[in-house]
């Protein structure tokens, strides 16, 4: 993956940087020396490292607005980081770049039940905004599998989903309201409590922007009581198709499930050896959560059950308690511990119409046998979001460039079948490259015009989402202006 | 009046032009601005409706009692529930998708499902500049570049004319009922319907009469468990006042939606959204003749006499839009509220990049 060249002008002036940002910061947030600097080379896309020039750690808005005013008159690069758990290389550092990380600033700011919001400071995960609400039976709801440690910044810059955004949504759908701070260190709020904020509706191009426009510091999420309970059903079918057309199905008929998660034969014999959840061995496993009271539940999953019988599973299986309910989802949620086991990885997530499932699963099997590599595939169902899982070995030469060229197909594939490259993970680096076969140069154009208004110098994480040689001459304006 | 019968006569219609558009779908809406008629109504038509995948492509010009007879047909249904501005307005003309977009028109159900923006999933539309542009696409998840989806929908056509809107459907529920509170004043009312949206019962519509002094809050689903959930609303909300539940309240709830209670009464209509616990420190400062309430409160309408400043009495956060006036009025007080500033920086700039000439329903949004 081909990362832009430092600018040398940039390297020449670290010392003057640190002491300029050591004025407006506290000590301990500006890493320097090369070993710590090391610590923020790479995100959860392990394959690309590159140290920092700096990194600093503010922990209030007004010392990102300072950092951000330094960097902006210097014509620094800045990557903003949250918690550094992006698939897609999003906080990727280039030699000449500070990063923004905004772990230190994870404070709830404000929890208010009558009004269902909770404010954050952005470096707070995920899963403990849930905890901060949960005594009194609330939650956040969109739920990354990375949960336990991503942040809420890394959420909104990647705009990021989970397993229950069927009904739920994804994080757009569930933030009201931020703080960012801009290039030049101006401070914008946008939207709030209230429901929708006014005017042009900047929160949605802010938020899956990845780090490219502003600096988001602080949050108003939308928080929801939860259900009065939830339960999954396991069903097993012979063929994808029809595992597919039980989906189609299930929400023709007006059901609408929390969760629908597909798992191929080579994801359950993996999770199985793993977990052994004691998954039945077959084509295609579904795993179908609905909520609500007892009988709710009841209801729903009669109706569910019902349709799925009349495609003749090759087993269906209900949760008669909360032990068979987290067996059902034990072998899920360690499928990609499954995979980690067998081998190296890539996680792929780009989405499809339902409706074309049985097309792209038989067409990746195809593809499997003729680039040499195995692959499984994790699916949220409900909402076409695939996870195929390449399996690679790294030590072996070679081997990742195959199943980096294996995983563009298969996206390419995807958008084929009429859906996108990327459906929560983001673009980062990884799919920079694939945005002229979703997009065309006019399309991109336009997108590219949004980053102009907000960040004219080109400076907030610029080698990400783009092609680089379609954002060249406008980083290269930022650096002539050097 | 120009109606361009395809994208491509829409984006020729648009580099062609010498002056000022005013854009136009049904008409409905009354926000005409001085300028040549563009309208989107030569576009119309389903292009795919996949029950299965919730999803729905329609052309912009496409009447929303089209697309909803439609849904119908298979049990579904536009979940955010438009509202329909001609009883309040006192418009003709028929609403079209691109208009409901264009403005992200969304009714009651808004504090469950979200609005018309959360429910689109891809649009395709054409910029100032006569340039053809598509964004997102027709699945659910889909984060490839920045979300321009999102900023089309409530920009009003000064962005850019939409040609093709993505949307996600979702099905029609079985059954509804509505758990109705009568003597609340509005205090006591927000905090009851606070109760109700904090429930695990998935409360679909929360509103408030200020002149009945009822509030009406709606849950919907299969049969059962709308009766259950009713009934266990009923129960929590016992200490507010006496309830009672109505199983057929389409008709109250259309009313609610298009503000029926001001139709036909002189004054000024605006609309105002804040926290809803703040509505209850607003509204007296309002100074209204009547008010009506959606949004848990949060949703705020006030009928005013003709010509009155609102914003200058607004002492909470959020916003207020000014939905019937003179044309005198609209133009003194602008239709939306002007944003904080770098936010009006950063606005300015879009508009400048997407629509370099200044034709696109201009001043409309500043």
């Amino acid at each position: 993956m081909e990362m832009p060249s430092p600018n040398p002008a940039i390297l020449a002036r670290k010392t003057r940087l640190a002491e300029r940002l050591l004025a407006v910061l506290p000590t301990d947030a500006v890493i320097q020396d090369e070993a710590e600097t090391r610590a923020y080379e790479c995100d959860a896309l392990t394959a690309y490292r590159c140290p920092p020039l700096l990194a600093v750690l503010p922990r209030s808005t007004q010392e990102v607005s300072a950092v951000l005013r330094i960097c902006h008159d210097e014509g620094v690069p800045v990557v903003p980081r949250g918690a550094g758990t992006s698939l897609a290389g999003g906080a990727l550092p280039t030699a000449d770049c500070v990063i923004l990380g905004v772990a230190r600033m994870n404070e709830v700011l404000e929890t208010d039940f009558e009004n269902r919001i909770i404010r954050v400071q952005t470096g707070r995960t995920n899963l403990s905004v849930s905890g901060a609400v949960e005594d009194e039976d609330f939650f956040y709801a969109p739920d990354p599998s990375s949960q336990l440690a991503c942040a809420i910044a890394g959420n909104i810059a990647m705009n990021s989903g989970g397993a229950h955004c069927l009904k739920y949504g994804v994080t757009t759908n569930n933030l009201l309201g931020v703080t960012m701070v801009m290039m030049d260190g101006t401070v914008a709020e946008i939207g709030g409590a209230h429901l929708d904020a006014g005017g042009l509706d900047l929160l949605g191009v802010i938020c899956g922007s990845e780090g490219q426009l502003g600096v988001v510091t602080e949050a108003t999420l939308r928080i929801l009581r939860k259900p009065e309970g939830a339960r999954p059903v396991l069903i097993g079918y012979d063929s994808n198709e029809v595992a597919g057309a039980c989906v189609s199905d299930i929400i023709k008929a007006g059901v609408l499930p929390v969760a629908i998660e597909f798992m191929d034969r080579p994801c359950i014999e993996a999770c199985e050896a793993f977990a052994k959840a004691g998954y039945p061995m077959c084509e295609a496993l579904l795993i179908i959560e609905v909520e609500g009271s007892e009988a709710e539940i009841d209801h729903q999953l009669g109706l569910i059950t019902e349709i799925a019988r009349s495609h003749n599973p090759v087993e269906l299986r209900e949760a008669g308690d909360a032990d068979e309910a987290a067996r059902i989802w034990l072998g899920r949620k360690s499928a990609f511990g499954a995979m980690g086991q067998i081998n190296d990885y890539m996680c792929l997530d780009g989405t499809i119409p339902v409706s074309s499932l049985p097309f792209v699963l038989r067409r990746i099997g195809e593809m499997s046998k003729e680039f040499g590599l195995a692959v499984a595939n994790v699916f949220h169902a409900g909402d076409g979001n695939m996870h195929p899982l390449i399996l690679f070995d790294a030590n072996k030469p070679g081997d990742l460039e195959t199943c980096e060229a294996f995983g563009a197909e298969i996206l390419k594939l995807c958008v084929e079948a009429g859906g996108c490259l990327t459906g929560e993970h983001g673009v980062g680096i990884e799919k920079r490259d694939l945005m002229l076969h979703q997009y065309s140069a006019a399309d991109l154009e336009a997108q590219l015009k949004v980053k102009d208004v907000f960040d004219p110098k080109w400076l907030l994480n610029p080698a990400k989402v783009f092609p680089l040689k379609v954002t060249e001459s406008r980083r290269a304006v930022a650096l002539a202006a050097e | 009046m120009m109606t361009p019968g395809s994208e491509a006569e829409l984006a020729e219609a648009i580099a062609g032009a010498s002056g000022p558009l005013c854009i136009q779908g049904g008409g409905t809406r009354g926000l005409a601005v001085e300028g040549e008629v563009l309208s989107t109504r030569g576009l119309s038509g389903v292009e795919l409706y996949e029950p299965g995948a919730l999803t729905l492509v329609v052309n912009a010009g496409t009447p929303v009692a089209e697309v909803e007879a439609l849904l119908a047909a298979e049990n579904q249904r536009l979940a955010f529930e438009p509202m329909d501005h001609r009883g309040l307005l006192g418009t003709g003309g028929e609403p079209t998708i691109g208009g409901m977009i264009a403005a992200n028109v969304s009714g009651p159900r808004r504090i469950q499902t979200g609005a018309a923006r959360d429910h689109l999933l891809g649009v395709r539309f054409v910029d100032g500049a006569g340039q053809v542009v598509k964004n997102g696409g027709r699945v659910m998840k889909n984060v490839t570049g920045y979300d321009l989806v999102k900023l089309m929908c409530g920009a009003h056509g000064t962005l850019g004319v939409l040609t093709e809107v993505s949307l996600k459907v979702l099905p029609r529920a079985e059954a509804a009922a509505t758990v109705t509170l009568t003597g609340l004043d509005l205090p006591a009312a927000v905090r009851a319907m606070s109760a109700a949206l904090g429930s695990p019962y998935d409360v679909t519509g929360a509103a408030y009469d200020a002149e009945t002094y009822q509030a009406h809050i709606r849950v919907e689903g299969f049969r059962d468990s709308a009766a259950y959930r009713s009934a266990e609303l009923v129960k929590l909300l016992s200490p507010f006042a006496m309830a009672e539940v109505l199983e057929d309240a389409e008709s109250l709830w259309r009313g609610i939606r298009d503000v029926a209670a001001f139709q036909g009464r002189d004054g000024d209509v605006w609309r105002i959204s804040v926290k809803p616990t703040d509505a209850v420190e607003l509204v007296p400062h309002l100074e209204a003749e009547a008010l009506q309430f959606d949004w848990g409160g949060g949703l705020i309408w006030a009928l005013v006499p003709a010509g009155t400043e609102l914003r200058n009495r607004i002492n909470v956060p959020g916003h207020a839009t000014l939905v019937r006036a003179a044309q005198e009025t609209r133009a003194r007080l602008g239709v939306f509220q002007p944003q904080p500033g770098p936010l009006t920086a950063v606005s300015e700039g879009l508009r400048r990049q997407f629509d370099p000439r200044g034709i696109l329903n201009p001043g409309l949004m500043g």
